[in-house]
């Protein structure tokens, strides 16, 4: 089964022991901070976890594979997701 | 920005002691971790996904020796970016 994030919420709400609805209003804010955080092209690192960096990608041609047809692709803006060496060995000592 | 910062920014828009900022920003990673080295999937709507990914073991080489090397069968954590944020971060520059 999936982590979602009711199942967060659900976590917050026993473990930290706030209320029902400040557990959600505070996973929903966490999600909102990183999320700005990471539109206003800042990085964010969280140690032991991992790195959410955004990543400049630069126009190029490409093609649409189905039609063959060529495309000009515009610069972009993307968010990719670097695992931190921590977090990467507990996942596999399990092996 | 790192994690305490995040904690730091947590507790100033939700008005909660720093304390219980760190305790909710570590029970959410804490269940990520826990959940990715049970080989589950996370899955944050507008915010993206993770699945474990098992990568079999091979033969490879040292580039510089041309040694052969035995390489372990492994497995990574893979993000999806979710829909929201994929849009929200893409912005012209």
């Amino acid at each position: 089964m999936a982590l979602t994030k009711e199942k967060i919420i659900n976590s917050i709400y026993y473990q930290v022991g706030l209320s029902k609805s400040q557990s959600r209003a505070v996973v929903e804010s966490l999600l909102e901070i990183m999320k700005r955080t990471l539109e206003n092209g800042e990085n964010i690192l969280i140690s032991g976890f991992g790195k959410f960096e955004v990543k400049k990608k630069s126009a190029r041609r490409g093609r649409n594979p189905q039609t063959t047809e060529d495309l000009q692709l515009r610069a972009r803006r993307v968010v990719v997701f670097k695992t931190s060496g921590v977090l990467r060995n507990k996942i596999n000592q399990s092996l | 920005m790192n994690k305490s910062q995040l904690i730091e920014a947590l507790a100033k828009e939700e008005n909660l002691p720093l304390k219980k900022a760190e305790e909710v920003v570590n029970t959410v990673f804490g269940d990520m971790e826990k959940a990715l080295v049970r080989g589950e999937r996370v899955e944050i709507r507008g915010f993206g996904s993770f699945k474990v990914k098992h990568y079999d073991g091979y033969k490879g080489r040292n580039p510089k020796t041309g040694e052969v090397i035995d390489v372990a069968p492994k497995k990574l954590p893979f993000f999806k970016v979710g829909k929201e944020l994929k849009e929200r971060a893409d912005v012209e520059y």
